[in-house]
């Protein structure tokens, strides 16, 4: 097989595995546009606060130390135990929870029917409000995440590769746990959304809210419930991304890597997102093997939005999006 | 009735504080402490501003003149950078170090305008070395280009003297400031008879899989990096992901932090970078340190960089800034300088090996001299290694000199051109009349 083509196989695997991971950060948009129509501006951030929960949990960081230790003069930072990673993720759920509960009761609760401009402004303010909430309650020094997941290149598909080919394909470990991950999330997903009392109340929620409310479902509990969600996908992006790169204030910019893929995919497809992010993810990479050497690399980030403004021209629904029609 | 009360409550504090303000010598910091380059940013702040505290605490000041320092939050972006300066251009600020390579270029024409000097340590524009058409840049001691022929020396003293069909690559952020070391590496690489292969990533740096495919793909002798912020620690990563080995990484002295490194544990042992100063607590200044700032609860920021790369860079910033504050003093015989009087005091420094000792530096950074025909000091730098098993950089090598020949053709060549299109008259500026 000529060299060309396995290189290029090896980067639309790649480009396969970077997918997975993009859309993983757009089904934590999906989840709340389609149950609200509220376009997240925080959800970026949202994977922010999760890793540095996270990681401050199984450091055993204590929650405001530098602001505690500036007012007290004390120099305290760290409770001197560590957790388990298993009670570090299951705690961070449980903030993940809560901050969902708050977002409700203080900010949605006073918004309802307000236009949806007015509700994005506000995950606007919510996401400088939480990266400051972030860097106050943790610190904001980059930080090293590890939960225990294998990372670098992934040996048995380097030997398989090089058994049929002759080249040993390079895929990253980490990646291969993040399509699996990502794969087990949306089954779950769909498993609660289809069979559980409080996923079919969120689905109904999706498709109608004044019908929803007609037949006595809580929009508020659903708006918890689906924020909650958001949380717990925020949380398993910012461990993903987190691993890869340190937990630190970049992270809340992979919600920038979402916007290209919520518009191929939809923004209302669970099976969109992680459509729209193959997609991007596999595009990008053989664009940039194909063009990259010409042009000098750095061609990722333009060959997605460039992708997104021709599906915006000739089809603005997305591929799985619901086509909206208003008459005049 | 109330306004009134008010207004004149103003008045008193403004003349109150008025002599203040006068008899102090105001350095202003241009910071970022948030935005994706923050944790960066933050240390060297946090070590500019806990010198010149240093500085006032145990000596009264310069020469008897209390710092006074504003801080100004940029967050690494060039219009807000622009917007701080316009903020304290008409606050006698004696020195602007904008710690962005692109705001320094915004900055350069204004500071010339404005008669203000600028020091960019370590980045900016390379070709302000030129002091006769950058009369109000400083940039020693050394600049981007000297890091790329440090480098370049550092791997011929490894290869016996011979680049001669080796395979190079640049790994660079996609700005004004990756793009600095290209010409550089392209000129020596001519002359060296290396292929010279540079790779741009995309700001912030999060996504850099295809760069290390390529990188896998052509199988390079040596990958070098000019990164900055998250794009640090997600190289590093994908080089030890793609098994690349440590040792043959070497990045700017802006990729060679703690901060880049811990993220990828052990998989960053062995990463090397330039090293235009020391690091560490190791050194006498850190006694007076302890005991003016540390114990007395007024250091910047948390406490928590003391002594790291980037904490140890802004330290020896405010370190340079106070010796050109100094040596203006001595130039003009008077405790409260002017901006005038600062570049020209920034124009004669002189650092030696005896003054580091002195400042409880010995042997922190090169000596060198400034002069009106060089901005741009010895441009020497070190090599460091990260031993991830103890959590430390150890220095690898005695300073290393650049290819200084060659820098300077490189550097006349484009002073020049910028010369002749801003229509500058080449020349040395006449010290200041006070």
């Amino acid at each position: 097989m000529p060299e060309t083509l396995l290189f290029a196989m090896e980067a639309a695997i790649n480009g396969l595995a970077a997918g997975v991971m993009y859309a993983l950060v757009a089904l934590g948009f999906v989840l709340i546009f389609k149950a609200s129509g509220i376009f997240n501006f925080s959800q970026g951030v949202m994977a922010l606060f999760a890793a540095l929960t996270l990681v401050g949990l199984q450091t055993g960081q204590i929650p405001f130390s530098h602001l505690i230790n500036a007012i007290f003069g004390t120099r305290m930072h760290h409770f001197g135990f560590t957790l388990p990673t298993f009670v570090a993720i299951a705690g961070t759920v449980l903030v993940m929870i809560a901050f969902a509960w708050l977002v409700e009761r203080l900010i949605f609760r006073h918004l309802v029917n307000q236009e949806p401009i007015i509700l994005f402004m506000a995950t606007i303010g919510l996401a400088y409000f939480l990266e400051g909430l972030g860097d106050i309650m943790w610190g904001a020094e980059v930080k090293r995440l590890d939960v225990g997941l294998p990372q670098g290149m992934s040996g048995p598909i380097d030997d398989l590769t090089f058994a049929w080919f002759g080249y040993g394909f390079f895929v990253d470990s980490l990646e291969i746990w993040a399509a699996a991950i990502a794969g087990l999330l949306v089954i779950t997903l769909v498993i609660f959304s289809q069979y559980t009392k409080q996923g079919r109340a969120l689905r109904a929620v999706a498709d109608d809210h004044q019908a929803a409310l007609s037949v006595g479902i809580s929009l508020r509990f659903i708006w918890v419930l689906v924020w909650s969600l958001a949380g717990i996908v925020a949380l398993v992006a910012g461990i993903m991304w987190g691993a890869k790169s340190g937990v630190q204030f970049s992270l809340s910019l992979i919600a920038l890597k979402a916007l290209p893929v919520l518009i191929l995919g939809g923004f209302t497809s669970i099976p969109g997102a992680i459509i729209g992010g193959l997609i991007i993810g596999v595009g990008e990479k053989l664009f940039d093997f194909l063009l990259g050497p010409i042009v000098g690399s750095a061609t990722e980030n333009w060959f997605a939005y460039m992708l997104a403004l021709v599906f915006l021209l000739f089809r603005p629904q997305g591929l799985f999006g619901e086509k909206i029609i208003e008459r005049v | 009735m109330k306004m009134t009360r008010m207004a004149a409550a103003l008045a008193v504090t403004m003349v109150a504080a008025a002599p203040a303000i006068a008899e102090s010598l105001h350095f202003p910091m241009l910071n970022y402490r948030t935005g994706p380059f923050g944790p960066n940013g933050m240390a060297f702040a946090d070590g500019y501003q806990d010198y010149l505290t240093l500085i006032n605490e145990r000596d009264g000041g310069i020469g008897g003149v209390p710092i006074r320092y504003t801080e100004c939050e940029t967050a690494y972006n060039t219009e807000r950078g622009v917007e701080c300066y316009q903020g304290i251009r008409g606050d006698n600020p004696l020195i602007v170090q904008p710690l962005s390579t692109g705001i320094t270029y915004q900055l350069i024409p204004r500071t010339m305008e404005d008669r203000v000097p600028m020091h960019s340590m370590g980045y900016g524009r390379t070709s302000a070395v030129n002091g006769e058409v950058f009369n109000w840049t400083f940039n020693y001691p050394g600049t981007y280009w000297d890091g790329a022929s440090v480098i370049i020396n550092y791997l011929l003293e490894e290869n016996d003297g011979s680049l001669d069909g080796k395979k190079i690559v640049l790994v660079y952020h996609n700005s004004a400031y990756g793009r600095e070391p290209i010409p550089t590496l392209t000129r020596l690489s001519e002359r060296l008879g290396y292929e010279f292969i540079p790779i741009a990533v995309d700001s912030p740096g999060q996504e850099q899989r295809s760069q290390w495919l390529q990188i896998r793909r052509e199988r390079p002798d040596y990958v070098l990096m000019w990164g900055w912020g998250v794009m640090n620690p997600t190289a590093i990563q994908e080089a030890a992901n793609i098994r690349f080995p440590m040792n043959n990484f070497i990045g700017v002295w802006w990729s060679g932090s703690e901060q880049d490194v811990r993220p990828a544990g052990e998989g960053a042992h062995g990463y090397r970078s330039l090293a235009m100063h020391g690091t560490g607590r190791d050194y006498p200044i850190y006694d007076d340190m302890q005991q003016y700032v540390i114990d007395a609860g007024l250091y910047a920021g948390t406490g928590d960089e003391v002594g790291t790369v980037l904490y140890s860079r802004g330290l020896y910033a405010a370190m340079l800034a106070v010796e050109a504050a100094r040596t203006a003093q001595e130039i003009h015989g008077v405790g409260v300088i002017t901006p005038a009087m600062m570049r020209d005091g920034m124009a004669n420094l002189v650092i030696t090996e005896e003054r580091m000792a002195e400042l409880g530096l010995p042997g922190f950074g090169p000596a060198f001299e400034v002069s009106c025909q060089n901005h741009g000091g010895s441009g020497e730098a070190m090599i460091q290694e990260w031993d991830a098993h103890n959590q430390e950089w150890n220095l690898i090598t005695e300073w290393i000199a650049p290819d200084r020949e060659l820098i300077m053709e490189m550097v006349m060549e484009d002073s020049l051109a910028y010369a002749a299109e801003n229509d500058i008259t080449p020349q040395c500026l006449e010290r200041s009349g006070g």
